[in-house]
């Protein structure tokens, strides 16, 4: 058995914050329009302006009164100058938009650079420092080879102690997984194996299983999405048989590099009510971080939720690397603002950062769709699948809690900087009960959802969003 | 026809321009794009700064952690730091163990374009007995279905030094 980290770093707590007085006192917050363009491999014909122009113009058609001049600034995301090879690009989004001489500013934090750009155009907003502010973010990944591509996303891990070893996010998702099945299917499920090895073995296979679930789920979903990069149905044996990237995790569990633009436009009450009968309201933000490195996350205790107790994980070192400490506390926030206190009870779907099959169901258990340690449980029950849809898997309390119902990065692809905006724009539709009129294909909406949740995040979980969007009519 | 290896993820090139580099692609829509080559690459002055006493230590076949010097905090770092992200106190160097147990571990079969002509190779973070943190290293001399969680594992160090994590490594205590 592995050495116990000592009883002093255990009892250190790790809480979260205290609600501040007046962190939902800012003006209430509406999202109006969105827009997408199609999540693509490559796009060699459109740069990064141009694909912002055809989400921005898309957007434009749900709004028919704006005019431009109602637009009091904007704020604009893109996770790396280094897939840009050009600085500063956001100042030549907010020129090509037209939209000089106002107020801008670029949003990076990661893989949780959209859902940033998402709440620091709320934020605008909510202070009453704009009335009207656009959100606009892209990634163009497909200038260097995918490989290449690992490397700079690499460079955003610790590039004194990380980066050398191997520089490859996909090794440290996996060395997450791989601890989170020890802890919740190799001491749980497989505590009556004797032989170590053997256990680890065994528990592994069935977490291997397990995550091919939300990958044939998220890939099935996306049937019925046309903004999708890869709909199809595939077997859980299809997953598990791809190609093997990083032990445990397969091809057909992560998500890909993309080129892509996604913008959506918050503006105040009064706003709002002129330009759609249909607005959306921003009811909840939150947002957490961790270490930068995976080696230096604590053993601490779990910030609860309210339907769980401390003695629930009385033997539990938290985060380690198995949980997402970052997105615990973005839930905790985005929650209470909102006035969530049963998480699956009260929200009707999420759009989760699904980069990989595992970080999915490791975020059911952040965001309290079920304890820590269920949920590979939670994964087999059905409970986050579309009711009414055959995905060749027996899903018994499908609809319960409708997870990446638009296919999520595993079938839409993860143009970083466009990414939370895109889920923003997706979550949006569900909300307006427009999805027919967008995807063309009225098989994703979720009948008369009324509050969704959309989740960004960056690095390892270094960084976490979580906003909580409401039907406003 | 098929695209040079070099235009990577763009597809369905019409025309290559000569020996430019450069090639015209034409998308479904029948839009032309001028597509060209633009290669940069940088030498990265890079200083290890506070972090320089472990990396030496690498070279002398030392691994040093550091650990909160005040008292009543005491935390100990297995990938160290110069002040302690607990109580913000300075902290000490002091040498972990040569042994220790794997926290976690996966074998790669792909890695990033400087590390590819490397896989497979394994990643484990690894766990000192009485340190309140773990490190993450290559483990070596072992193959994908022998390793496990709790593996005892010892250090190696580089005889040739680079002055990169990769000086360190660690392989199964068999014994």
């Amino acid at each position: 058995m592995p050495a116990r980290p000592s009883p002093r770093s255990r009892a250190r707590p790790s809480r979260p914050r205290a609600a501040s007085p007046g962190s939902n006192g800012g003006r209430r917050v509406y999202m109006v329009t969105g827009g997408v363009t199609k999540f693509a491999k490559a796009h060699p014909s459109m740069d990064f302006r141009l694909m912002v122009k055809r989400a921005y113009d898309y957007a434009a058609r749900g709004v028919p009164n704006l005019t431009k001049d109602r637009i009091d600034g904007t704020r604009i995301s893109y996770f790396s100058d280094h897939f840009s090879r050009q600085l500063k690009a956001a100042s030549m989004v907010q020129d090509y938009l037209g939209l000089n001489p106002k107020g801008s500013v670029r949003i990076e934090w990661g893989g949780a650079t959209g859902g940033e750009c998402f709440q620091a155009a709320y934020e605008a907003v909510a202070s009453g420092r704009m009335d009207v502010c656009l959100a606009a973010g892209y990634e163009t990944m497909s200038r260097v080879a995918t490989w290449k591509g690992n490397e700079f996303i690499a460079l955003a891990s610790d590039t004194n102690f990380d980066f050398p070893l191997g520089g490859f996010y996909t090794g440290y998702y996996a060395l997450m997984v791989i601890r989170h099945i020890y802890e919740y299917l190799r001491k749980s499920k497989f505590a009556h194996v004797r032989d170590e090895r053997e256990a680890q073995r065994l528990a592994i296979a069935e977490g291997q299983r397990i995550m091919s679930w939300v990958s044939v789920k998220n890939h099935r979903n996306a049937l019925h999405n046309p903004y999708a990069q890869y709909p199809k149905r595939l077997s859980v044996e299809d997953v598990l048989r791809s190609e093997m990237i990083s032990y445990p995790l397969t091809r057909e569990q992560i998500c890909t590099m993309s080129d892509g633009a996604a913008v959506v436009l918050l503006c105040d009450e009064s706003r709002a009510k002129e330009f759609t009968d249909r607005p959306v309201r921003i009811t909840g933000v939150g947002c957490g971080t961790d270490t930068m490195r995976l080696a230096d996350r604590p053993f601490g205790k779990v910030p609860l939720f309210p339907h769980e107790k401390a003695s629930d994980y009385a033997n539990l070192d938290y985060p380690g690397v198995h949980s997402f400490r970052a997105g615990r506390a973005a839930g905790l926030e985005a929650y209470r603002m909102a006035g969530i206190t049963d998480p699956k009870g009260e929200l009707d779907f999420i759009e989760l950062h699904d980069a990989y099959a595992s970080s999915e169901i490791q975020t059911y258990e952040d965001l309290g769709l079920c304890r820590y340690g269920e949920g590979y449980d939670f994964t087999l029950s059905g409970a986050p699948f579309l009711k009414g849809f055959d995905y060749g898997l027996d899903v018994p309390r499908a609809g319960e809690i409708p997870v990446n119902p638009s296919g999520g990065l595993i079938a839409c692809g993860h143009p970083v900087g466009a990414t939370g905006l895109m889920q923003a724009v997706f979550a949006f539709w569900q909300l307006q009960g427009t999805v027919k009129q967008h995807f063309g294909d009225g098989k994703l909406q979720i009948a008369n959802a009324r509050r969704g949740a959309i989740h960004s995040h960056a690095g390892t979980g270094s960084a976490v969003t979580v906003s909580i969007l409401e039907r406003g009519f | 026809m098929a695209p040079p290896k070099a235009f990577g993820k763009f597809r369905e090139v019409q025309e290559e321009l000569g020996r430019s580099g450069a090639a015209i692609f034409r998308d479904a829509n029948g839009v032309e794009s001028l597509v060209i080559r633009f290669p940069y690459s940088i030498d990265y002055i890079h200083s290890y700064a506070e972090d320089s006493p472990f990396f030496l230590g690498l070279a002398e076949g030392k691994l040093l952690g550091s650990k909160c010097t005040d008292r009543a905090c005491g935390f100990r770092y297995a990938t160290p730091r110069s002040h302690c992200m607990v109580c913000g106190t300075a902290t000490a160097w002091f040498e972990l163990p040569l042994k220790g147990r794997l926290h976690s571990w996966t074998t790669c079969h792909f890695g990033s374009e400087a590390f590819l002509k490397e896989t497979p190779y394994n990643l484990a973070l690894v766990e000192f007995e009485g340190v309140d943190s773990v490190l993450l290293v290559r483990l070596k001399d072992c193959v994908e279905s022998e390793i496990y969680v709790g593996m005892p594992v010892v250090a190696r160090f580089s005889d040739r030094p680079k002055f990169l994590v990769t000086d360190l490594w660690f392989v199964p205590d068999r014994r």
